[in-house]
């Protein structure tokens, strides 16, 4: 069996008496597409938070391939191999395509202090950032602004983006949240297609793409993890259905 | 591109020109933009292309022209020393103040730079001991930096500014450009991201700020040789005001918009003075024209009006409506 990539201990993050994150276990092994879902409100951006690290954690621990990251700023985890994409799409509008999939080339490269050449002169970062964008489509749009994006187009670059730093682990926060039926699909396919190397953890809303991509469901409710299984387990559960149906609420 | 060249060569033709056309006057107007500029040209590295606009620039002006001063009006210490300590002290001083600035962002980063600012102002004005006091510190002398011709002939000092400028600027230049001019602007569109994407952004604003400090300090220096008197209005509040204001008149976030705007001061406070006392009534009156009708300053404007001219977009049509985020479904 695959190493254990991602692994959290009674994780928790509350914001007073709220119970944002409270105590989640989870073991997510090397390649397994994860998808989180659950209700408005069960914790499942601010679990994304505490391990990409913009959170800090009131309790628990978290461990990438066996390290101990609880602690680390969210840059020093980029470096150990996380990468995530943004619920609300979190971009550099001022900046050019080119120029937002640059800033994510040199991330985690030496050259990003470089004060001196200009940044397109740094072949490395420039092919890294035009086989990304050539993989999405976008190297045509390379010198549009941000906002001359579509939405859809918007979020494959949050995606870009955070493939650009070669993560072992991939967090997407609803990368299909807004999109259309068929930019759906693309997305879809382009996630479901990704290096299997590459672990992803996915919050998705839209059934239909969580159990195309993941083969392993985790439902959490009110920051706990309620069920855990396979596709059709958490599809069987009677109280998963509850939840989603809406028989069982408080 | 030919056209680019063009218009470099016509800049430099006219810069190497100025002095042996234009009268004296003119010419010390050309090079209180140019150190003015230099200035604002290093807030902008800080205020335009990184975000933090700080309110108390004219401290490390002020620190380098101190510093020039003190050290050849008290201690005999030769130019050619001087010049480079001044920028030193600058550069110290932004390293140490960085710390404390660089905690905040925002609204809080003005205020914590207005106020070391301030006591910056303060220490010049109440260590009259060291600083002279109100007097201020008369008597530097000239930039004599053992060279071949003498700098007491304005138009030589002006040639030999002129190079330190060019120098200066093509460094910035070469800054903005870089991966880290584009970290910079990076870190004003979403810090957030940036550290998800791998930059300990703390670090990279830092050395923005003693960055900025160290150029403008070259700029200080540079003042206190040429204006051979120091005192406590160069690095009072108002001229770091002012120097916010050059960058937003000449446009925040390009190079040498700030250096347009440092000459649209510089040339109304001293022609504009002649006539009127209420000079300041009408810089006001172009300020708020600017921000009226030409919200990126007047190199953004012109660059805009350049795009339009050559026909071409600036920027390609945008998205329809409808397309917002949805925040949870």
């Amino acid at each position: 069996m695959s190493a254990v990539c991602l692994r959290t201990e009674q994780l928790r993050k509350h914001y007073g008496g709220l119970r944002a994150v409270d105590g989640v276990d989870l073991e997510v092994r090397q390649g397994e597409r994860r998808a989180i879902i659950g209700p408005n409100g069960a914790g499942k951006t601010t679990l994304f938070h505490l391990l990409s690290g913009e959170v800090p954690a009131t309790a628990g621990r978290i461990l990438l391939f066996g390290q101990d990251i609880t602690h680390l700023p969210s840059y020093r985890r980029t470096a150990l191999g996380i990468g995530r994409t943004y619920q609300v799409t979190n971009l550099f509008p001022r900046l050019t395509v080119l120029e937002n999939a640059l800033l994510a080339a040199f991330g985690l490269r030496r050259e990003k202090y470089d004060p001196f050449r200009a940044a397109w002169q740094h072949r490395q970062a420039l092919e890294d950032a035009r086989r990304l964008l050539e993989e999405f489509g976008l190297w045509e749009k390379r010198d549009w602004p941000i906002g001359s994006l579509s939405y859809g187009e918007q979020r494959q670059l949050e995606i870009v983006l955070a493939l650009a730093g070669r993560p072992r682990l991939l967090l997407l926060d609803e990368p299909t949240a807004g999109l259309s039926p068929a930019e759906t699909q693309v997305v879809t396919r382009l996630v479901a297609g990704l290096d299997p190397q590459i672990t992803v953890l996915l919050i998705e809303h839209d059934m239909d793409v969580a159990f195309q991509v993941a083969q392993r469901v985790t439902v959490l409710h009110f920051g706990r993890v309620l069920a855990e299984g396979t596709v059709d387990e958490v599809r069987g559960n009677p109280e998963v259905q509850a939840i989603y149906l809406g028989v069982g609420e408080l | 591109m030919g056209l680019r060249w063009l218009g470099w060569a016509v800049v430099a033709a006219v810069a190497l020109a100025l002095p042996q056309v234009l009268p004296l006057y003119f010419t010390h107007l050309v090079l209180l933009t140019m150190i003015y500029g230099l200035s604002a040209m290093s807030l902008d590295l800080l205020a335009g292309y990184t975000g933090l606009t700080s309110f108390g620039h004219a401290a490390y002006f002020g620190a380098a022209a101190y510093t020039v001063g003190i050290l050849t009006t008290q201690h005999r210490v030769p130019p050619a020393l001087a010049f480079p300590a001044g920028v030193a002290a600058a550069a110290a001083l932004a390293a140490v103040y960085g710390l404390l600035a660089t905690r905040a962002v925002g609204v809080y980063f003005l205020i914590i730079t207005l106020a070391l600012g301030m006591g910056t102002w303060g220490l010049a004005y109440r260590w009259s001991s060291v600083t002279g006091g109100d007097n201020g510190l008369p008597g530097i002398p000239p930039l004599e930096l053992g060279l071949p011709w003498s700098t007491s002939d304005p138009k030589h000092l002006y040639y030999l500014i002129l190079v330190i400028f060019c120098l200066a600027a093509f460094l910035l230049y070469r800054l903005v450009r870089s991966p880290f001019g584009l970290s910079l602007r990076g870190i004003r569109e979403s810090e957030g991201r940036m550290r998800m994407l791998g930059y300990n952004t703390w670090l990279h604003r830092y050395v923005a700020f003693v960055v900025a400090g160290t150029f403008a300090g070259l700029a200080g220096s540079l003042y206190a040789f040429y204006n051979r008197f120091v005192s406590p209005p160069d690095l009072h509040i108002a001229a770091s005001a002012e120097a916010v204001l050059m960058v937003i008149l000449g446009g925040a976030g390009t190079l040498f918009g700030p250096l347009v705007g440092a000459g649209i001061v510089v040339f109304l406070r001293n022609l504009v003075s002649a006539y009127t006392h209420r000079w300041m009534l009408i810089l006001g009156v172009v300020f708020v024209l600017t921000v009226m009708y030409a919200p990126q300053g007047v190199a953004g404007g012109a660059r805009a009006l350049w795009a339009r001219w050559r026909g071409r977009a600036v920027t390609p049509p945008v998205a329809g409506p409808g397309k917002e985020p949805v925040a949870e479904r």
